[in-house]
């Protein structure tokens, strides 16, 4: 209550924002337990899961955003491409520019940029859906009838973002090929030698690795999504709020993510 | 009095954080009788009965519905506790994204087995006692604001419980709609011996269905006046109370009825 008098010192506002840093931390590893719980549970129980939710979330996810996976898969593989084999022209090496495509794109920018996008679409919209649903009462009304605000709105979302981000990557990845296509038959190489020096250095433990990181990452931004959409408070922009932190806190966990990937991959040899 | 205390609040006060909405107030609800929370706007009536439904834990006191608490119960005796009560919120609280029968068919799909045909019976016969029936394939969204709170009641009942909490039922309704509204309470509290626990600040809507009232305050956060309306109106010693029935502004300065907008969201 003291802190309403006047403004509040720099100490103060230090201790404020840690305080605020360290619960959120603590509701975050909170959500996440029931989080598997409840993905256990599903486990166990398919029957009690909510398919048609889940049907529902797959085609907002997934189906929904292919167009603009397509979009941009493409001109990352187009412009990458052809920026690359500008430069190695003056060596005469751009007949290495499929490798290289292939790799980067397999191993890190197709599951890192599907997943920023589906942060930026999918992540958002989960913590719009749920936040519009707390302000309204629905999340109270759900807790009230004895239905688990988890087990009926994130478990479908989570489940529906793990199902659908490794087939988006694949998307991406192909759109990206594609638009590096584009570049090297510009340069005059034929399809055959494109299309075999992308996969020569390409192992398959690469496109594992790949679709495993994607994997991590959709789960971590619909997690995120969905948390910052149950922790709305009341109030005109708390909705607004929620969605820009969604999104924040997603790309930010997926850059942390992808950082322990890379250690971790260049440990276990992938 | 009617019968047993049914729900009983003893010493709660509720609180957001270090803001205090009420300080230790007890008072119990006795089955079958229809008890009204009253009080000016951003009193903390809505709150209370969030603490009651076991949205929000106590910072002090407790509430125990049939003799059992809601916080720290294990997960079977809570869903026990919750199936024997219906909410309706201020707002409704439909699910948006489904029908009203889907949405009374809720509860049923999840806590009874019934096969779908019964479901969707009992849900439209719900729907009828609203009078809503004829709706029941809309989507809320496309209903108006008093009939998504008669759903809701719809959908409160759907598990056929004896306890209904209904915050603010008839705000917003015209009269009629809303004297039709508290009809229904009345009978549905003659009827089937369903307790009542209603917020409200509609004073004719008061004097009809309550048995008994509390009155709370935003100055004094606790309860200011206790028992049947009409004696209230003449014979109650506080000024605010006798303002708040009488619906004159009261007299001294820096009464509840103006919200002081420093202490929004606290
Ligand atoms: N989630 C919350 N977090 C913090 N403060 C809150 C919260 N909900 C309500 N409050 C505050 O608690 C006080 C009481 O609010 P409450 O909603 O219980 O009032 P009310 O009596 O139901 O009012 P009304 O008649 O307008 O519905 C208000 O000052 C409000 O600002
Ligand atoms: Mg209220």
């Amino acid at each position: 209550m003291d802190g309403r008098e006047g403004a509040p010192s720099f100490a103060e506002m230090v201790g404020r924002k840690t305080e605020a840093a360290y619960n959120d931390l603590v509701d975050s590893v909170a959500f996440a337990g029931e989080i598997v719980a409840n993905l256990a549970q599903s486990v166990r129980h398919p029957g009690r899961l909510r398919w048609k939710d889940i049907l529902l979330a797959c085609v907002r996810v997934g189906v929904d955003s292919l167009p603009i996976i397509f979009l941009i898969g493409f001109l990352m593989g187009l412009i990458l491409s052809f920026q690359s084999a500008v430069t190695l022209q003056r060596f005469g090496g751009e007949i290495f520019v499929p490798n290289m495509l292939g790799l980067v794109m397999f191993r890190e920018m197709g599951p890192l940029v599907t997943c920023i996008l589906l942060a930026a679409r999918s992540g958002s919209a989960f913590a719009a859906e749920i936040g519009t649903m707390k302000v309204n009462e629905e999340v109270d009304a759900l807790n009230t009838m004895g239905l688990s605000p988890t087990r009926f709105l994130v478990t479908p979302k989570i489940l529906a973002s793990i199902l659908m981000a490794p087939l988006m990557t694949m998307f991406f990845n192909f759109a990206a090929l594609v638009g590096g296509l584009i570049v090297m038959i510009s340069l005059g190489y034929p399809l055959v030698t494109y299309t075999s020096r992308v996969f020569q250095n390409l192992q398959y433990t690469d496109f594992y690795g790949g679709l495993i990181k994607a994997l991590v990452f959709s789960i971590l931004v619909a997690g995120i999504g969905c948390l910052r959409g149950l922790q709305t408070r009341s109030g005109a922009s708390a909705v607004g709020d929620s969605t820009t932190s969604a999104v924040v806190s997603g790309i930010i966990l997926i850059a942390f993510a992808d950082g322990i990937f890379a250690v971790a991959y260049y440990y276990l040899g992938i | 009095m009617r019968g047993e205390p049914v729900i009983n609040v003893r010493n709660l006060t509720c609180a957001y954080g270090d803001f205090v909405v009420v300080r230790d107030i007890s008072f119990e609800v006795n089955e079958g009788e229809v008890f009204v929370i009253l009080g000016g706007s951003g009193c903390g009536k809505s709150t209370v009965l969030k603490h009651m439904i076991g949205l929000y834990e106590p910072a002090e006191g407790s509430v125990s519905i049939h003799g059992r608490r809601l916080t720290g119960a294990g997960e079977r005796e809570r869903n026990e506790i919750l199936r024997s009560f219906g909410v309706m919120y201020q707002m409704g609280a439909l699910f948006g994204s489904m029908s009203l029968m889907q949405n009374v068919m809720l509860p049923l799909e999840e806590f009874t087995d019934l096969p779908r045909e019964a479901r969707e019976m009992v849900a439209v016969a719900k729907l009828a006692m609203v009078g809503l029936d004829k709706f029941a394939y809309n989507l809320p969204s496309t209903l108006s604001g008093g009939m998504q709170k008669r759903a809701a009641i719809a959908r409160a009942m759907a598990l056929d419980p004896g306890i209904l909490f209904l915050d603010e039922p008839s705000a917003g309704l015209d009269p009629v709609t809303s004297a039709e509204l508290d009809e229904l309470i009345r009978s549905l509290s003659r009827n089937l011996g369903i307790t009542f626990v209603i917020v409200s600040h509609e004073l004719a809507s008061i004097y009809s269905i309550a048995d008994r009232v509390i009155m709370l305050d935003k100055q004094t956060k606790g309860i200011v006046a206790e028992g049947d309306p009409r004696q209230l109106r003449e014979g109650s010693a506080s000024e605010t109370v006798r303002s708040f029935f009488n619906r004159e502004p009261a007299h001294h300065a820096d009464d509840g009825h103006c919200p002081v907008p420093a202490e929004e969201g606290a």
